[in-house]
């Protein structure tokens, strides 16, 4: 375990939730220590951040780190590292590993093997069903008591109404949230991508927008019949947006997320036949891009999530119909949002870090102000760093990025973990 | 940057001409006493057909050797492709023997254009999913030409194409030839068998366009697809879609019946096209070899194709 360093990030601007200041941070034994302008340095490192953003670090709400089962994908290990690149201090680990995050045992392994690599906070979800296959339900109360909060079939939706309202009526009382991947799989079957003009013209198997509103809507009844909270994972469609926002004008306990890839990607990429740009949900039209951007500036969507999904070139080297639906996203998350949304940077660090906190159970520890006494999870962003990816420096296990020769906006330069730097200067420092 | 030819859209209104013009030639030698010439001598032409295709296979493979190009073929089906190699090594690994020209042929849409990345060999696409067929509608399109007695140029001409457009790479290579021609398309088929969008006229009454047009092109009715759900069943997609007698008395004399083959017999052919005058069932076949000639001459020749 690396040692926590005491520092001083003197010269930049601190943006939390409360709003914006010049101040330097002082950060001693994984503690915000002192907050003023002009501190000097003593005994401490002084790491000079003029013209930098310190934000509490990110928090990804969605992430496949592929361990345990599928280790060339990604590790917890080499997850937590593009995590880390990318500003994230905490991630909500997927549950369809191999075997599942469906019971103690698996949810115990990824939140031990997340401590020992150290890199950031990884925080297990839970299945909803038993190996994610829609008929029995997962030991909530067991899972609950050993931290998981998010619970989600991601990868598949839960298809039966009825065991979907019993699964929400029983995680109510539990104070845990149901994620929900929205997509009726009667409506997609042996889809590869949006169905619309571009799928017509390429003969390629369509994914229809009202797959996923039948669900979004479905479920947003569900949660106002029972009460309990549901959590609608990378929406994609206008529809859906508008659904959410009614839903949220009517007072449910309903949030959202969308993915840095479904505002910044049309289905027409898929004219390229490139697998990279296969995903699920599919990416959508322009109208759609612009209606989850939309979703994301006035706040019906709380959060942006990655759906970093690796896959090894083996799998994604195969034909659109048999190549994983899938890409990374963990390193870029930051740089495409910024480049894509027009909005105030507390606006966008809001997205990134403090609400989804809240939505994964984890705003006593991530998302915090920027305030003495408060543990040092930190992103140091350079708003005007212009940049590329290259797929060769990913700390990420695979190379599925969607974003090669992509010109980004903004990078992490530093991330504090625990009061330690693990990133410093966009390097990996473990 | 390596020519290849994969799509009708791709090859572009300049190279489709040039491409009929060629096929033409190649037609002639087909009728030349001796029909082999030495033009593509030395080059190595790779057939990689992972769907059951016999007749594409044959046709691509007599047009390589009426060529004199060497030809090797790896048929197999996907499903029995060892699922630890990926598509990749398969082409990676063939394309290390020496191969100047893929000839692919893959049950997915866009296989052609995955497999131009990995090999700097040409890539010539010999159907891929519902996506493309684009030989076929070169094919197509020299057959009319050739029966009409027209050039290039096919304003004027309305072709009715009947069957399952949304699952077929030939309806949609087809369309895409003869609007580039000039000819007007209608797509007849119910909803359930058309893309889920499109920019062609469609209608669902055959019957109203039968006798008006100028080329009736039926598509092959795959059997597995009446029981998906598409249809409700065989008979009442013959009753409305097939060629029956009352529908082949209706064609206009001067009218052409196409069909790219293999026919279902029964299903969306009622009576036996080869009795109607205005059948080019069998011209398909003979032009089919002279129009792969032509793509791979293109593609790979350099001098002329004398004997």
């Amino acid at each position: 375990m690396m040692q926590q360093h005491n520092m001083l990030f003197a010269g930049g601007t601190v943006i939390d939730e409360t709003g914006e200041r010049r101040a330097d941070v002082r950060v001693r034994e994984g503690i915000i220590t002192e907050i003023s302008s002009d501190l000097s340095a003593g005994d401490d490192e002084l790491v000079d951040i003029a013209g930098c953003i310190v934000a509490p670090g990110f928090v990804d709400l969605h992430t496949h780190l592929r361990e345990p089962g599928m280790p060339e994908a990604e590790t917890i290990e080499t997850g937590s590292r593009a995590a880390a690149l990318g500003g994230y201090t905490a991630v909500v680990a997927m549950p369809n590993t191999d075997p599942t995050q469906d019971c103690v045992e698996v949810v115990e392994f990824v939140s031990k093997r997340g401590r020992e690599v150290g890199l950031c906070d990884v925080r297990p979800s839970g299945s909803i069903t038993i190996g994610r296959a829609g008929t029995q339900l997962t030991p909530f109360a067991d899972l609950a008591a050993v931290g998981v909060h998010l619970f989600t079939d991601d990868g598949s939706g839960v298809q039966d109404e009825g065991l979907m309202r019993r699964a929400l009526e029983y995680a109510g009382e539990l104070g845990v949230v149901l994620a929900q991947h929205c997509e009726v799989a009667s409506l997609t079957k042996g889809a590869v991508m949006h169905e619309g003009e571009c799928c017509s013209h390429l003969g390629l198997p369509g994914w229809p927008a009202l797959a996923e509103e039948l669900m979004v809507h479905r479920d947003i009844e569900l949660s106002r019949l029972t009460g309990s909270p549901v959590h609608l994972l990378h929406l994609s469609t206008a529809r859906s947006v508008e659904l959410v926002r009614a839903a949220k004008a009517d007072g449910l306990r309903v949030t959202a997320e969308a993915t840095p890839h479904h505002i910044s990607l049309n289905d027409e990429r898929l004219t390229s036949f490139d697998t990279r740009f296969k995903v699920n949900p599919p990416l959508r039209t322009t109208a759609d891009i612009e209606e989850v951007k939309k979703g994301l500036l006035d706040g019906t969507i709380d959060a942006i999530a990655t759906d970093h999904a690796p896959h090894p070139p083996v799998a994604k080297d195969r034909p659109l119909d048999e190549a994983p639906p899938g890409m990374l996203g963990l390193e870029t998350a930051l740089g495409v949002a910024r480049s894509h949304l027009d909005c105030s940077w507390q606006h966008l660090l809001g997205a990134m870090s403090w609400r989804p906190a809240k939505i994964a159970g984890i705003d006593d520890q991530h998302g915090r102000p920027i305030v003495v006494g408060e543990p040092a999870n930190l992103a140091v962003i350079d708003p005007d760093s212009q940049w590329e990816v290259d797929p060769s420096a990913l700390a990420s296990r695979s190379r599925n990025t969607p974003f090669i020769g992509v010109g980004l906006a903004a990078r992490v330069r530093h991330t504090v973990y625990e009061g330690r730097i693990v990133v410093r200067d966009g390097k990996a420092t473990a | 940057m390596t020519l290849h030819f994969r799509s009708i859209e791709e090859a572009g209104t300049e190279r489709i001409h040039r491409l009929l013009d060629l096929t033409e030639h190649m037609a002639a030698v087909g009728r030349r006493p001796n029909p082999k010439v030495p033009a593509l001598r030395g080059k190595t032409v790779c057939n990689l057909f992972f769907e059951d295709s016999t007749r594409t296979r044959m046709s691509f493979d007599l047009a390589a050797k009426r060529l004199s190009a060497d030809t090797m073929t790896l048929a197999v089906s996907s499903s029995s492709v060892n699922k630890g190699e990926s598509l990749r090594d398969t082409v990676e690994t063939l394309d290390s023997m020496g191969v100047d020209a893929f000839v692919v042929r893959h049950q997915t849409s866009g296989v052609p254009w995955q497999v131009a990345g990995w090999t700097p060999a040409a890539v010539i696409n010999a159907g891929d999913g519902w996506h493309a067929h684009p030989t076929q509608a070169l094919l197509d399109a020299y057959t009319i030409r050739q029966r009409r007695g027209i050039a290039n140029d096919f304003s004027g001409l309305k072709v009715a194409v009947v069957g399952d457009i949304r699952h077929s790479r030939v309806a949609r290579s087809t369309t895409d030839i003869l609007q580039l021609l000039g000819a007007k398309v209608v797509h007849v088929a119910p909803r359930t068998l058309l893309p889920p969008t499109s920019d062609v006229a469609t209608t669902s009454k055959f019957d109203d366009v039968v006798g008006e047009v100028d080329v009736v092109y039926m598509l092959r009715m795959q059997r597995e697809r009446m029981g998906a759900g598409l249809v409700p069943n065989g008979g009442e997609y013959s009753r409305r879609f097939a060629l029956d007698e009352r529908r082949a008395s209706a064609l206009r004399p001067d009218a052409l019946l196409m069909h790219p083959g293999p026919m279902n017999r029964g299903v969306e052919m009622m009576v036996d096209p080869t009795e109607l005058p205005q059948s080019t069932i069998l011209d398909q076949v003979t032009n089919g070899i002279a129009a792969r000639m032509a793509v791979l001459f293109e593609l790979l020749g350099s001098g002329g194709i004398e004997e």
